[in-house]
């Protein structure tokens, strides 16, 4: 599974999906995962199932609402749209995991040291 | 915080809103997929292909929702009302089973809630007052003797109030509640009222908040004041229905008016701390100036200072003591001996360890019922066994199965807790309604939030502990070898059947341990009932009665003289007496010396005084050893007469024939001995006589009047020919009704009998629940070992033989419970010790008694699986299996 597709850390997915409406704009649920593995160029592993467990629990929490409506090729489908406390999330998330991902690519690219410790 | 706090109460709403969640999640997944679809054959999949693919990249529907569930609501929770659905089915299946074990739970856990609130009350609450910690208790004699000895004279009370520093405030009232009897005279017909002196200060001290109105005024407190009362509230509630109004008023007792100034709050009850079982009706202020004179009036209760210590208050009241002024006094003898103690502690006396005890049982009962309720799980386990080897093949986890387990036996507690909390408040309710026990603050037991919260725990307690043996055994075994096993109806696993049998063999062990105690209490409480009292209670009744002699001992001895003739003329009476108190009722002490011997100051010189009629001795049955009665021409005028008991007797003429004899210290005068009674228990029966005298009611002053009637007819319907004797003597004669003298007894042991009853039923529930275990077992047993006597019995064994390899087996499990139990109930009963009466916390009959009552009730609980045993019919055994 080495070579396989990336495994999603806690949280991460829905932080996607925050970011993925707020770019965006409102979305179906399958619209909001098939953008995610597009834009990731497939490298993630995403079960689209799980895209809606995160949706339910962003819901709870107010950072997305949601709304049945009509796709272009006129289907019923469920939109979602961020709200104004989700955008806010959105910013506070992004900034945190900027400065994590900053400091893990520091931490990962020191040298490592040749010292032969063998007699 | 406020996102995740939402978040939190929307998952409990999803919890309700399963079907409207679950419609539109349907039709979101089923549009994805479509949408899906739709565009994997845009890109040139065939219709199936496209469908196919669009599942593939969803994970599966179910799976999609089952976390969409997941995260919307509370897993958790679901599993557990899924548990409990199951549990309930269960139960319902099997009613005899949860039956009994919701019954037997509900006897354990009611009998806990019941005890815990007892001791809760009575030894834990602090007292119903303000920081009631603070509060302490003075009592001269060091405690020792009846109550001249234990209670202050006014002005030690007074000169130690004012120099001592340890008590921010000091208060007291007049224990002799005979002398605080009156009539209410306005307010419908004439009816008695009891009241209780207190001094002026005494709710401040105490911290007792009115219902409304006001405390007394200093003015009240003094010489010549308005004299004012102070409402029980629940006096105020029953002859006033509660009417506000009649604050202000006044209200006539006897022949003088007071002022009604306040009622006192429904939570203060005095008789419940102080003299429990004593019904208030009202309280006045004393007058200090007026019982000067009186000698030992007062019990003292103080409010220490903050930071004072019961100990520094001591150490200061035996420095301080004999250096106030007036300490010469000879009097003030017992007034020196001051004891302190929390006001608590004196309170709940020597109960502490009585009600330890008690919640001992208790526990061992809870501890009974769960080993019982272990074995009928663990029963029902193997009755079950498939049903959870099944599950398991299906895919339960063991946690999983485990789960279910303790939710059932959790589901199962809280079953019998409910019952069992229901069972609480009715015995609470019962208890605290019993007048004629005579524990202190028992009128105000309930079953409150401390007692509930215990039982709770108590609930999850028993719960876990009796589901934990199933539990084990069923961790413990392989369930694919169970569902094999199980089919095959052989004789139980080992490990399993060892389980159960250790299981009843310490149920066996633990009533042992509660027979034991229980029988060496009942064995107390016999002896104590033995006791000689020094007269006989059946067959006699008292009534107080009223008459007004206008303080002249001539016209006393008058009236009483008429009105005992009358009383004796009514046919069925065979003989009456009036005495000022009754023995076990009240009591007061005077000096008795012998004249003309010299005291050293350190002996107690104190006697108990009735003073009684002619034909007392007669009507109360009392035994004139020597010497001879009162009788009518021992007046006011003729030399001074005593009758005393034999304690008296020894302690003042040993070796000496006291009849003749002259005696000092009772009235101004000296009187001589002219009779010597049999010991009589004045103030307990657990405690040796003390020194009596008798005075006549023509030579003292009495301080009431009972009359006491011997009769073989049942006092009521004496009452009535009695009543208008006495009516016709004096108008004011209020309504009264006979006590029989067996009352006055049955009340002095009424807080051992207490003790004995609640432990006596403890020791047969337990004794029924060893028994009820031992049943299970051998009956399992003989029922799984079915096929093998049925084999034994076609290979040539007996009836007789099968029947007592069974028995065998009951008794090897009894004997070794009862082993183990006799050497535990040893140790244990050196516990008790203190509480028996001239009774060996070791004695050997009690023990042989219950060892071998539990090796009967094993052998009979065992005798009903054997006959069964003996009746398999061999060949219906082995095809069947």
């Amino acid at each position: 599974m080495g070579d396989s597709k990336l495994d999603l850390l806690q949280g991460t997915l829905d932080l996607m999906v925050l970011q993925t409406l707020a770019a965006m704009g409102p979305l179906h649920g399958y619209g909001i995962a098939r953008r995610i593995e597009q834009i990731s160029g497939n490298e993630v592993l995403l079960n689209q199932g799980t895209i809606y467990a995160s949706l339910v629990r962003l819901q709870q929490r107010g950072w997305i609402s949601a709304e049945w409506g009509t796709s272009d090729n006129n289907r019923k489908a469920k939109f979602y749209s961020i709200t104004k406390r989700g955008r806010k999330q959105l910013t506070e998330d992004a900034a945190y995991w900027l400065r994590l991902s900053i400091v893990m690519s520091r931490v990962l690219s020191m040298p490592e040291t040749e010292e032969e410790v063998e007699s | 915080m406020i996102d995740h706090l939402r978040r939190s109460i929307l998952r409990i709403v999803a919890l309700f809103r399963r079907e409207s969640f679950d419609g539109d999640l349907d039709a979101e997944i089923a549009s994805h997929l479509d949408l899906a679809t739709e565009e994997n054959f845009r890109q040139g999949m065939s219709r199936e292909g496209a469908r196919r693919q669009a599942l593939i990249q969803l994970g599966g529907p179910q799976q999609a929702k089952e976390l969409h569930r997941d995260s919307r609501g509370l897993p958790a929770l679901e599993v557990l009302v899924q548990d409990l659905r199951y549990t309930f089915r269960g139960l319902q299946k099997d009613q005899v089973f949860t039956a009994i074990a919701v019954v037997i739970l509900a006897i354990g856990i009611g009998a806990n809630t019941v005890v815990f609130s007892v001791v809760n009350t009575i030894l834990l609450r602090p007292l119903p007052f303000q920081q009631s910690e603070r509060l302490a208790w003075l009592s001269g004699n060091n405690g020792a003797g009846g109550l001249s000895d234990v209670t202050y004279r006014v002005d030690a009370f007074e000169e130690f109030q004012r120099s001592n520093h340890s008590f921010q405030e000091m208060t007291a009232f007049v224990p002799y509640y005979s002398l605080s009897e009156s009539k209410l005279m306005t307010h419908g017909e004439p009816r008695p009222v009891s009241f209780v002196w207190v001094d002026g200060r005494f709710f401040q001290t105490l911290g007792v908040q009115l219902a409304f109105g006001r405390l007394f005024t200093p003015e009240e407190c003094v010489k010549g004041g308005k004299p004012a009362v102070l409402l029980s509230y629940f006096f105020w509630q029953r002859q006033f229905t509660g009417n506000p109004a009649i604050v202000g008023q006044s209200i006539r007792l006897g022949d003088e008016f007071a002022t009604v100034v306040g009622v006192l709050p429904a939570s203060f009850d005095f008789g419940a701390v102080f003299s429990p079982g004593l019904k208030t009706d009202f309280f006045r202020p004393i007058v200090m100036d007026d019982i000067r004179t009186w000698g030992h009036m007062l019990s003292v209760v103080g409010r220490l200072k903050p930071g004072v210590t019961v100990q520094q208050a001591q150490a200061e009241a035996n420095v301080l003591f004999p250096q106030l002024p007036g300490a010469e006094n000879p009097d003030w003898s017992t007034d020196l001996k001051t004891t302190v103690s929390g006001l608590q502690d004196q309170v709940i006396g020597k109960l502490r360890r009585t009600l330890f005890v008690l919640w001992g049982a208790v526990a061992l009962i809870l501890l009974i019922v769960c080993v019982n309720l272990s074995n009928l799980l663990l029963a029902r386990l193997a009755s079950r066994q498939r049903e959870f080897a099944l599950r398991g093949a299906l895919g339960a986890s063991r946690g999983r199965l485990i789960r279910q387990l303790l939710t059932e036996s959790l589901a199962l507690s809280t079953l019998g807790a409910l019952l069992g909390v229901a069972l609480a408040f009715a015995v609470t309710w019962y208890l605290a309604h019993q007048g004629t026990i005579a524990l202190p603050l028992l009128s105000t037991i309930r079953v409150d939030a401390a007692a509930l919260s215990m039982t709770l725990l108590l609930t999850l307690i028993v719960g876990i502990l009796f589901g934990i043996a199933p539990g084990l055994v069923l961790s413990s075994g392989n369930l694919q070898e169970t569902l094999k096993d199980a089919g095959r109806g052989s004789s139980e696993g080992r490990g399993h059947a060892r389980m159960r049998s250790a299981l009843v063999v310490s149920e066996v062990a633990l009533a042992c341990v509660l027979l034991v105690g229980a029988g060496l209490l009942f064995r107390s409480f016999l002896r104590v009932l033995d006791v000689d009292l020094g007269f006989q209670p059946s067959h006699a009744a008292a009534i107080k009665v009223d008459y007004n002699d206008g303080g002249s001992a001539a016209r006393r001895g008058a009236i009483l003289q008429d009105m005992l003739q009358r009383v004796t003329a009514i046919p069925g009476v065979e003989a009456a007496g009036v005495t000022d108190m009754l023995p076990l009722d009240r009591n007061r002490s005077w000096d008795l010396l012998a004249k003309g011997k010299v005291y050293s100051k350190e002996v107690n010189d104190d006697a108990f005084v009735y003073i009684v009629t002619p034909g007392y001795l007669t009507a109360m049955g009392m035994h004139l050893v020597k010497g001879r009665d009162f009788s009518w021409h021992d007046s006011d005028t003729s030399e001074r007469v005593i009758i005393i008991n034999q304690a008296a007797a020894r302690r003042e003429w040993p070796d000496e024939d006291p009849v003749g004899r002259l005696a000092e210290g009772i009235g101004d005068k000296d009187s001589r001995v002219i009779g010597v009674i049999s010991d009589v228990h004045e103030s307990s029966l657990e405690e040796a006589s003390s020194p009596a005298v008798l005075v006549p009611v023509t030579q003292g002053v009495p301080e009431g009047a009972e009359l006491v009637v011997r009769t073989h007819l049942p006092p009521e319907v004496l009452a009535s020919a009695v009543m208008s004797r006495l009516r016709a003597l004096n108008l004011e004669q209020p309504a009264m009704e006979f006590r029989p003298m067996q009352q006055l007894v049955d009340r002095a042991v009424s807080p051992r009998r207490f003790f004995v009853v609640l432990v006596a039923i403890f020791a047969v529930l337990g004794l029924v629940l060893a028994a009820l275990g031992i049943f299970g077992v051998i009956s399992y047993a003989v029922s799984r070992q079915t096929q093998e006597i049925g084999i034994r019995l076609t290979l040539g064994a007996t009836p007789g033989r099968v029947q007592r390899s069974v028995l065998a087996r009951t008794l090897r499990l009894a004997l070794i419970g009862v082993g183990v139990g006799a050497i535990a109930s040893f140790a244990a009963c050196k516990v008790i010790a203190s509480l028996l009466f001239k009774t060996d916390p070791d004695d050997p009959a009690t023990f042989a008694f219950v060892l071998i009552l539990l090796l009967v009730v094993a052998v009979l609980a065992g005798y009903l699986p054997a006959l069964r045993a003996t009746r398999v019919d061999p060949v219906t055994a082995l095809r069947c299996e």
